[in-house]
């Protein structure tokens, strides 16, 4: 169905080719994940199948690739969007209709389908991925899990054999993550398509079967098997990509991984008396670190309401925050949790003064925020956003982190030794004469922070730090917030990484619905059942191991295995 | 076939902005109750990188968007002006092309000049003569309205235009220029 | 800011209309309006238009943000005209009937009075209207109303598309110019004018950024889903036309060739009781 054979592409822009030696050949019917850090090719790949390459952007190849027989070089990309459908990782980009309905039908419309057809098909689309309800709302009235059925909806109308995945869950919370996978599994199910996945979140794609995994690096396929194989491996995390947390405990509890063992989702796991013995050995020799007690509170939240007003007359206006309160301890790093929408980035945003609070006491150290401009209150809390695109306004690197401390208006020579020491500090050093736009999208996510940092707030605020990022550069940016935390800085991250919250915040709120509906150790929240089903949560799949393993104590578990995974891997 | 869909998103896009700085960002001048234009900037700047049939339908779509949103009817005397200044700008796009070899000294002349003799057109020309022709107002009201409208959009393309190209231009890596030090 | 056209959803005739009628009757209409300084035409104008406006069960409330807004630009208008030119009356009807001494050599005569009785007019003919097309077409017909008229669907489809990013893109004007003022970039009265565009293009860089993605992505995605294969494209939100559309269309046709007939059959577009 889809054959590479030697294939090797090189971007116009590009002195070296992007991908090499490609030899792939994926069989009708199947669905197959690709994996691999940030920059090796992945996207390149799946723009190789729907056309996008060479049609958008050009290169040279070499070799040959054949979708159903034919070679992609020679067909034009509406041919070829008629057997292949493609998902866009932006979903923003990926919705162009002004309502759920025409963004279903543009592929009809495009192909001149007349009207009782049309409507007849939308219908029938809507139903297969839920949206029916929500047929004549825009794009900006939806959720991120409802615009992603809109997104597949709209692809899957074609009739195409050949779907693409490019990287699906990608700013997704965890459970609207895993309904995404059920539904793409459940069309597969139902149409025998070929699938193809792209995606960071090995664990998440895991938890529907698939039946290939094919691992890149550096434009080269380094492995391509299935998941239980590839999974007894050392293979992947060499990559510097995830693997599934259960794994990487057996690892550490020293238990032989094989095949035959069903690695792939817990479900099947299959471990022998001994393997479980050398877990509860593992676990056993676990000692209490015990988290720090802080008592001074630098931020005091009372009572908060905040409703977006809509400016028509007719549409409702949004309750998006009601009734919090809560207290930032000075020095910790927390976490924010919760569904899609749930307010954790307005609730930023209310704090930072970009928009007004209804009701309500913020208090700073003592001293009530309201009183504040946004600027002054930027003085101590510094917001980094989740796009470091919209906060991006300089062309070269330096000007961009040195911009805050000039509109101060402190002496140039001041500026240049503080803007310094912030890039030294983010590992920006070496490319401080580099325009911004040259860096990858991590990179700037450094520079945003830079550039806050350079105006030494007292608590930072995150949104989405690692959000598309590899695990390698996940490492970094969370070791460097690390580092900064033990400093004396107060850092708040806002985060849908169950395990970034597990292994990095001393404390959790959850967000559910514009409430705040726990606020606890991370390790507790995820083990409690109804707080995760309420916040979208997912139980981490440690949780499950010790239940296999016979372990009661689950919590002390998780606990443990971050503790272990802090002293002795991270360090390593 | 590929350019064409781009040009297409970008003229709504394009249009989208022009909007949305038209309707929506409102920068106070020193005269009370009046605000100024900067959406001409950003008019400016696609114009340069897209042509004149973008520069010509952003002006045309975005302005009559801003009219209707108002509720006062497309004052087409005044849309088609802006239409016109984008054509004109996008028709000399070659002396100032922001997309290759930089945004520097020479085509920052050469783009200001352009956009003064667009605009003193459009709204020395342009606008005037249609709103004679098209609603019989005095020639002197119209001429000297469009004047006044004109100079304030000369200086807000002139310092808002510039600064988009210069950034935009500047914003693309040239190739071999990068290397970690 | 949902909805640039507030469109506001009632059972009405005139909600029933196709947008394509809607439009066409739209320009129709103000072409009518634009032509002619017939006042006996003039005149009739408003009344139809109010109304239409009841019959669309849309009321005045509804609308008072934008008819004030409207009026107060009318207003506006007939002072500047009458400012420069308080006897613009005289040069275009012919006559002159004094009633007063201006300032300088000026008089105020009868005739200007009429010239800006008919500007009036022209407003009150074709504010209601306008109105009435925003609050009643839903902004999707709009990109499908223009492809039936004769535009090309690719230029329907930037119309359809500016509609459709301009809630995004104010969004994200909002968020980075709250993130610029975070960072000490001033866009109050306090600074001088020069800084408050500097500080307006700090914050249309990253827009302007963003935007230039957004071009090649949302034109990628367009591609992928076939856009620009045919010469034609169908609209999902197209509706068939009944009876009603036509009548419309041939009533406002009408009024456009009334118009176009008392000005060539009089050899002018003005009309006053002294002529
Ligand atoms: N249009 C382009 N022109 C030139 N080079 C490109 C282009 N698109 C991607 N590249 C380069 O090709 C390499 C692979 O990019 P690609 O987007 O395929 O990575 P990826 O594996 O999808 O990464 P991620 O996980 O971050 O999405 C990168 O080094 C990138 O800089
Ligand atoms: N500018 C706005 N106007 C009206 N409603 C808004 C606006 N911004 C956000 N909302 C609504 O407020 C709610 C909270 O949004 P918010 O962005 O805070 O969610 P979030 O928890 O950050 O979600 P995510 O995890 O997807 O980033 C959502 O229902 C959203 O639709
Ligand atoms: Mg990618
Ligand atoms: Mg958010």
């Amino acid at each position: 169905m889809i054959r590479f054979k030697d294939f090797t592409f090189k971007y116009n822009a590009q002195v070296e080719p992007t991908l090499r030696d490609i030899n792939l050949e994926i069989e009708k019917g199947q669905k197959v994940l690709i994996i691999g850090p940030s920059g090796c090719g992945k996207s390149t790949l799946i723009h190789c199948i729907n056309g996008l390459i060479p049609f958008s952007f050009e290169g040279e190849k070499q070799g040959s690739l054949t979708v159903d027989g034919e070679e992609t070089w020679d067909m034009s990309i509406f041919k070829l969007s008629r057997k292949v459908g493609t998902v866009l990782q932006d979903q923003d980009a990926q919705f162009i209709g002004l309502t759920v309905a025409e963004d279903l039908a543009f592929a009809l419309e495009n192909d001149v389908v007349g009207e009782p057809e049309l409507h007849q098909k939308v219908d029938q689309i809507a139903e297969v991925v839920n949206i029916r309800s929500h047929l004549l709302h825009s794009p900006q009235e939806l959720s991120g899990g409802q615009k992603q059925r809109v997104s597949l909806g709209g692809v899957m109308i074609n009739d195409c054999d050949i779907l693409l995945f490019d990287e699906p869950l990608a700013n997704l919370d965890p459970d609207t993550g895993k309904k995404a996978i059920e539904l793409i599994d459940e069309i597969h199910r139902k149409t025998g398509d070929t699938i193809i996945i792209s995606e960071h979140r090995l664990e998440d794609v895991l938890w529907r079967k698939v039946d290939r995994i094919i691992l890149m690096e550096e434009g080269r396929i380094v492995a391509d098997t299935t998941p239980d194989r590839l999974l007894a491996t050392e293979l992947i995390r060499k990559a510097g990509v995830r693997e599934p947390l259960y794994i990487t405990a057996l690892k550490y509890a020293g238990v032989q991984l094989r095949p035959e063992m069903k690695l792939a989702s817990l479900d099947t796991l299959d471990l022998t008396e001994e393997d479980k013995q050398r877990v509860r050995d593992w676990y056993s020799k676990r000692s209490d670190s015990g988290a720090p007690s802080r008592t001074e509170p630098v931020l005091q939240v009372r009572d908060l309401n905040f409703t977006y007003r809509s400016d028509r007359s007719q549409a409702e206006d949004h309750q998006a925050l009601k009734d919090i309160n809560l207290d930032l301890m000075k020095g910790e790093m927390m976490a924010i949790v919760g569904t899609n929408g749930a307010g954790k980035s307005t609730f930023s945003k209310v704090i930072c003064g970009f928009e007004n609070c209804d009701s309500g006491s913020l208090l700073l150290n003592g001293q009530d925020l309201k009183e504040l401009s946004i600027k002054e209150r930027a003085d101590h809390i510094g917001y980094i956003m989740q796009d470091p695109n919209q906060m991006i306004s300089k062309v070269m690197i330096f000007d961009e982190v040195a911009m805050g401390l000039r509109n101060k208006g402190l002496q140039e020579e001041e500026v240049t030794e503080k803007v310094n020491e912030a890039l030294k500090t983010c590992g920006l050093w070496p490319f401080r004469n580099w325009p911004v736009s040259a860096l990858s999208y991590g990179q700037k996510k450094r520079v945003t922070i830079a550039s806050i940092l350079a105006m030494e707030p007292e608590i930072m605020i995150l949104d989405e730090p690692t959000a598309g990022q590899d695990y390698r550069h996940y490492t970094d940016i969370m070791e460097f917030l690390k580092s900064l935390n033990e400093r004396g800085m107060t850092v708040v991250l806002i985060t849908h990484d169950m395990h970034l919250m597990l292994e990095y915040a001393e404390r959790s709120v959850v967000f559910s619905d514009g409430r705040i509906i726990a606020c606890d150790t991370a390790a507790n929240i995820l083990t409690d059942r109804d707080i995760i089903s309420r916040a979208s949560l997912k139980e981490t799949s440690l949780y499950g191991l010790a239940e296999l393993c016979g372990i009661t104590e689950a919590r002390g578990f998780v606990e443990h295995f971050i503790d272990y995974e802090r002293r002795y891997e991270r360090h390593a | 076939m590929n350019k064409a869909v781009k040009l297409i998103v970008a003229i709504g896009i394009g249009a989208a902005l022009f909007f949305v700085c038209g309707r929506f960002i409102a920068i106070p001048s020193p005269i009370p109750n009046v605000t100024i234009n900067i959406q001409y900037g950003v008019l400016a700047f696609f114009a340069a990188a897209f042509g004149p049939l973008a520069g010509c339908l952003i002006g045309l779509i975005g302005h009559a968007l801003i009219d209707f949103s108002y509720g006062w009817g497309i004052w087409w005397s005044w849309v088609i002006a802006s239409a016109a200044f984008g054509f004109v700008l996008g028709l000399f796009k070659g002396l100032f092309n922001p997309n290759d070899g930089g945004f520097g000294g020479s085509k920052i002349v050469r783009f200001n000049v352009t956009q003064l003799i667009a605009h003193l057109i459009a709204w020395g020309i342009v606008a005037p003569a249609l709103d004679i022709v098209i609603y019989a107002e005095p020639a002197n009201k119209v001429f000297l309205q469009g004047l006044v409208a004109g100079a304030s959009n000369i200086v807000t393309t002139a310092i808002i235009g510039t600064i988009l190209l210069v950034a935009y231009a500047a914003a693309r890596p040239k190739k071999d220029s990068l290397r970690q030090e | 800011m949902r909805n640039l056209f507030n469109y506001i959803s009632r059972k009405s005739p005139i909600h029933d209309l196709t947008g394509a009628t809607k439009l066409v009757c739209l320009l129709l209409w103000s072409f009518a309006s634009m032509m002619t300084y017939d006042t006996r035409i003039l005149i009739v104008m408003p009344f139809l238009a109010f109304g239409l406006f009841a019959l669309s069960k849309i009321k005045l409330r509804d609308v008072s943000f934008m008819l004030g807004f409207t009026l107060v630009f009318m207003v506006l208008n007939n002072i500047l005209v009458f400012l420069f030119s308080p006897e613009h009356g005289v040069e275009l009807y012919g006559t002159s009937h004094v009633i007063a001494q201006l300032w300088g050599n000026h008089v105020l005569t009868l005739e200007q009075l009429w010239y800006h009785l008919n500007l009036v007019l022209k407003y009150l003919s074709s504010i209601p209207i306008v109105l009435l097309f925003v609050c009643t077409t839903q902004p999707s017909e709009f990109a499908a109303s223009l492809n039936r008229i004769g535009v090309p669907y690719a230029i329907s489809y930037a119309v359809a598309l500016a509609l459709r990013y301009i809630p995004d893109i104010q969004k994200e004007y909002n968020d980075i110019s709250k993130a610029q003022q975070a960072r000490g970039v001033e866009m109050s009265k306090k600074v001088s004018l020069l800084k408050r565009l500097k500080a307006a293009s700090t914050i249309l860089i990253p827009l302007i950024m963003l935007s230039m993605d957004q071009i090649e992505t949302v034109s990628n995605a367009m591609q992928l889903r076939g856009f620009g294969k045919n010469k034609k494209r169908t609209w999902y939100m197209a509706r068939p036309f009944t009876r009603w559309d036509v009548l419309s269309m041939i009533f406002c046709a009408g009024l456009l060739g009334l118009a176009i007939w008392s000005n060539l059959s009089r050899g002018t577009r003005f009309w006053s009781p002294w002529m």
